[in-house]
């Protein structure tokens, strides 16, 4: 019952996006307030009725139900129950089901909150985000649906892939869709902007807190998802390149400069049409990295030719939303005004600088991605894109952009001074300086760019602080007076300092782990002790142990500097016995920002077994930063005038829309 | 047919246990040779993989090639010699860094192209707006928009 009451409520869903998609346009056309107001209340009921099918199909995982296909094919009796909940979301059908609920849910909150928007916007920028919504019900229910039943049900389940069977994967997936679907009301909006004809200041500050919004949660999906490859693959990587991170990344960057165009739009009223580009563009990338990640397209070109089903059905997802809306764009962007003139330096010709690099980066992350496929349907040729390709060509053009991030905000809008700008950014530079020259002490010659990239990060980061010292007023003022001038402040400045610290933060932590990274790899035995980066690590035995749905084989290592010892760490091999594989499970010992890392290859019949330890300085710094940005994030999402949802004082709203 | 016997090959391999990235039975003897062996692992693909270098791989193919790799190695091979080899033959797909040849120039050249003419193309349409005179005045206030700006601001000064 509960595998057909999830369908169903699927079913009605897609028939309240259908009404939704139509009947608010017409109202719009008619100047209909109630027609209009039909989008409200289906964009609520949507969401109810999608929530239930989602809850539907986790009740069918808990209960291990596996009449049902999805859960037999990826769920287990004998799997813990938060196992049993996130595998939900750990395979296709699941995942896609999540893809249609989250975007149910960013309908549902413009739905709710969208209150003092103008009540046509509001009625287009629903439809669109209906058109988007049937489009994906339409996919699962006609090639993905979660609640087939078997005619036969198996007794027991085939279990879900081990390396899922993580924390970090309960969290990375939600997080990630949150900010690709949460894209989509950008997209949404400058849709309904394109139809209206009518786009201004006001349209940049309602878009503003949405994208942050989505920003905030794929800045934090996509660190989640490198700290899991890190210490869950067993090697220590945490960024591959590998093209279902590239599909994540490209809605990244489009993302953050979307971001940064909209505040010229909202403070000056320029680059309206640019902005405009940039939410299609963000929200296809979001469109295609699903295609990239759900049509199997990627693991090879054969596959997705042998079942293209579903490959070709987001395919025409994507050219129908990509093709129709960049049309859109080409017959209405010219009757768009453009205002607010800049000089070329000027706060605003640095945002541009920035959406100029960050547009080119992602145009590189794109093409390495889609360049290798391109190139064997068409020309018959096979060839590879990987991390060597993109250290050659993203990291300098990130360079560029990190040492370009201090002076922006610090130049005024209109017409900047450069060089007023970097005297004042002296201390900064004489900071960064230093930091070359320790760094280039202390490791001796060796690389040559490393201590470099690091002077850039600490670069970043003081020039961050020196925009809030100058603002400020610290050290030039007595501190009572910097106190009232801080707390003055809007949040929103105190968002961008900290975002940009974080990325000199998170460069700092990449430039360490990939240059001074130290390992060790042997086969021990029990006894023997391990020398590296000053530690002694000392084999201590061999255990096995029984786990709810795998055998485990558990290393106990001693880890001891100079004589004391530190801690135990317990790395360990698990063995699933439903699959038939096994999964590494690193040991991890966090000294301040470094890690040490235990991760166990195969035993030796003579009860040796290889290992593999690294040190990784500052390792940690790598997640600190994107985190600093989701922070910094916030804070700006938390200023006042951002605050577009905020309840207002009842009579105001009353007088507000005495059209209602 | 090679390529069609490794793919073969390496479907057999993908079969068996799971081995492990860098085994200690493989590492050189000489940490010069190693060294080289470690900085040409990464940029060779593991061609069953998704995008992961032979370094960071445990497929059995991935040490298979490794093993090779110091093979080259010890049998004085330069390091260009190496590639060459494995790309006679493997093909062009077992280099993660693409050769800059007719068929790449494209990816090579997109960033480079494309930063240079996007920021001319910008400076110089900037610089033109810039001069062609005054700020284009913004759009006067719809009705609608005025009584909400006189709601608004009766609520600022309330509050």
């Amino acid at each position: 019952m509960i595998a057909e009451s999830g369908h169903y409520a699927l079913v009605l869903a897609l028939g309240l996006a259908l009404i939704q998609s139509i009947v608010p346009l017409i109202g719009a056309r008619l100047r209909d307030a109630a027609l209009m107001n039909v989008a409200r209340s289906t964009a609520l009921a949507q969401l109810l009725f999608v929530g239930a099918s989602f809850v539907a199909l986790v009740m069918l995982h808990v209960n291990s139900d596996f009449s049902v296909a999805n859960v037999y094919e990826n769920s287990h009796s004998m799997k813990p129950l938060i196992y049993k909940i996130t595998g939900v979301w750990g395979n296709h059908e699941g995942s896609m089901l999540l893809w249609v609920s989250i975007l149910a849910l960013f309908g549902g909150l413009v739905a709710a909150f969208g209150n003092n928007l103008p009540l046509s916007l509001r009625a287009h920028v629903l439809a669109v985000q209906a058109w988007i919504a049937s489009a994906f019900y339409l996919f699962i229910l006609v090639t993905s649906n979660p609640f087939l039943r078997i005619a036969n049900p198996p007794i027991e389940g085939r279990d879900l892939n081990p390396v899922l069977q993580d924390v970090g994967l309960a969290v990375h997936p939600p997080m990630l869709y949150l900010g690709y679907v949460g894209f989509s009301i950008s997209f949404s909006f400058a849709i309904a902007a394109l139809m209206e004809g009518r786009i201004d200041a006001a349209w940049a500050r309602w878009v503003r807190p949405w994208t942050l919004v989505a920003w905030i949660f794929l800045t934090l999906g996509i660190a989640m998802g490198s700290y899991w490859a890190y210490y869950e693959l067993g090697w220590g990587g945490w960024w591959f390149w590998d093209p279902v991170e590239n599909a994540s990344l490209m809605p990244w960057l489009a993302g953050t400069a979307l971001l940064h165009s909209a505040l010229v739009m909202e403070k000056r009223n320029a680059l309206k049409v640019w902005t405009i580009l940039l939410s299609i563009l963000t929200f296809s990338l979001s469109l295609l990295g699903t295609f990239l990640v759900r049509s199997g397209v990627i693991t090879s070109v054969h596959a997705f030719a042998t079942d293209p089903t579903r490959g070709v059905f987001i395919l025409l997802i994507l050219c129908l939303f990509i093709g129709g809306s960049l049309s859109l764009f080409a017959g209405r962007a010219t009757s768009l005004k453009q205002g607010g003139l800049f000089a070329p330096i000027s706060r605003e010709g640095a945002l541009v600088l920035n959406n100029l690099l960050l547009t080119v980066a992602c145009a590189v992350v794109l093409f390495g991605t889609l360049y290798p496929l391109a190139m064997e349907m068409l020309a018959d040729f096979k060839m590879s894109v990987g991390a060597p390709f993109y250290n050659l060509t993203f990291a300098p053009l990130f360079a560029l952009l990190l040492l370009a991030v201090p002076f922006g905000p610090m130049l005024a809008w209109k017409r900047g001074d450069l060089l007023g700008v970097t005297q004042r950014l002296l201390a900064a530079g004489v900071a960064s300086l230093v930091a070359v020259a320790i760094a280039w002490g202390w490791a001796s010659g060796g690389a040559t760019l490393a201590p470099l990239a690091i002077g850039l990060g600490v670069f970043v980061i003081a020039g961050a602080v020196t925009d809030l010292v100058e603002r400020t007023g610290l050290v030039r003022l007595p501190f009572a007076t910097v106190l009232h001038r801080a707390r003055g402040l809007p949040r929103s400045a105190w968002g961008t300092t900290f975002a940009h610290a974080g990325l000199g933060v998170a460069l700092i932590g990449i430039v360490c782990e990939t240059t001074w990274n130290s390992e060790y790899i042997a086969t021990m035995k029990q006894n023997e002790v391990a020398h590296i980066a000053g530690y002694d690590v000392k084999l201590d035995g061999l255990f096995q142990r029984q786990g709810p749905n795998y055998r485990e084989m558990i290393a106990e290592f001693n880890v001891s500097r100079d004589g004391e010892t530190l801690s135990v760490m317990t790395p360990s091999k698990r063995s699933f016995t439903t699959r038939g594989s096994s999964t590494t499970e690193a040991a991890l010992l966090t000294r301040g920002a470094s890690q040490l890392y235990i991760s166990l290859g195969d035993a030796t019949a003579e009860g040796s077994i290889a290992v593999r330890i690294y040190h990784k300085p500052l390792v940690l710094l790598i997640w600190w930063g994107p985190v600093l940005m989701a922070f910094g994030g916030v804070l700006s999402l938390s200023d006042r005038r951002l605050r577009v949802g905020a309840p207002k004082p009842a009579r105001a709203k009353q007088r507000l829309q005495p059209a209602e | 047919m090679r390529r069609m016997m490794a793919a073969f090959v390496a479907l057999m391999l993908l079969a068996s246990p799971a081995a492990y990235a860098v085994q200690p039975d493989e590492i050189m003897s000489d940490p010069v040779k190693e060294g080289r062996a470690r900085e040409l692992s990464r940029e060779l693909r593991c061609m069953v993989c998704q995008n992961q270098s032979i370094d960071d791989s445990d497929a059995p193919l991935a040490r298979d090639l490794r093993l090779l790799v110091r093979e080259r190695i010890a049998a004085g091979d330069s390091n260009s010699q190496v590639l060459d080899f494995l790309v006679a033959r493997y093909g062009e797909f077992v280099l993660l860094k693409p050769r800059f040849e007719r068929q790449t120039l494209l990816l090579w050249l997109l960033a480079p192209v494309l930063l240079i003419g996007g920021g001319l193309a910008l400076w110089l349409q900037i610089r033109r707006r810039a001069r062609s005179g005054a700020d284009v005045p913004a759009p006067p206030l719809t009705p609608d928009e005025k009584a909400r700006l006189a709601a608004l601001m009766s609520d600022d000064a309330k509050s």
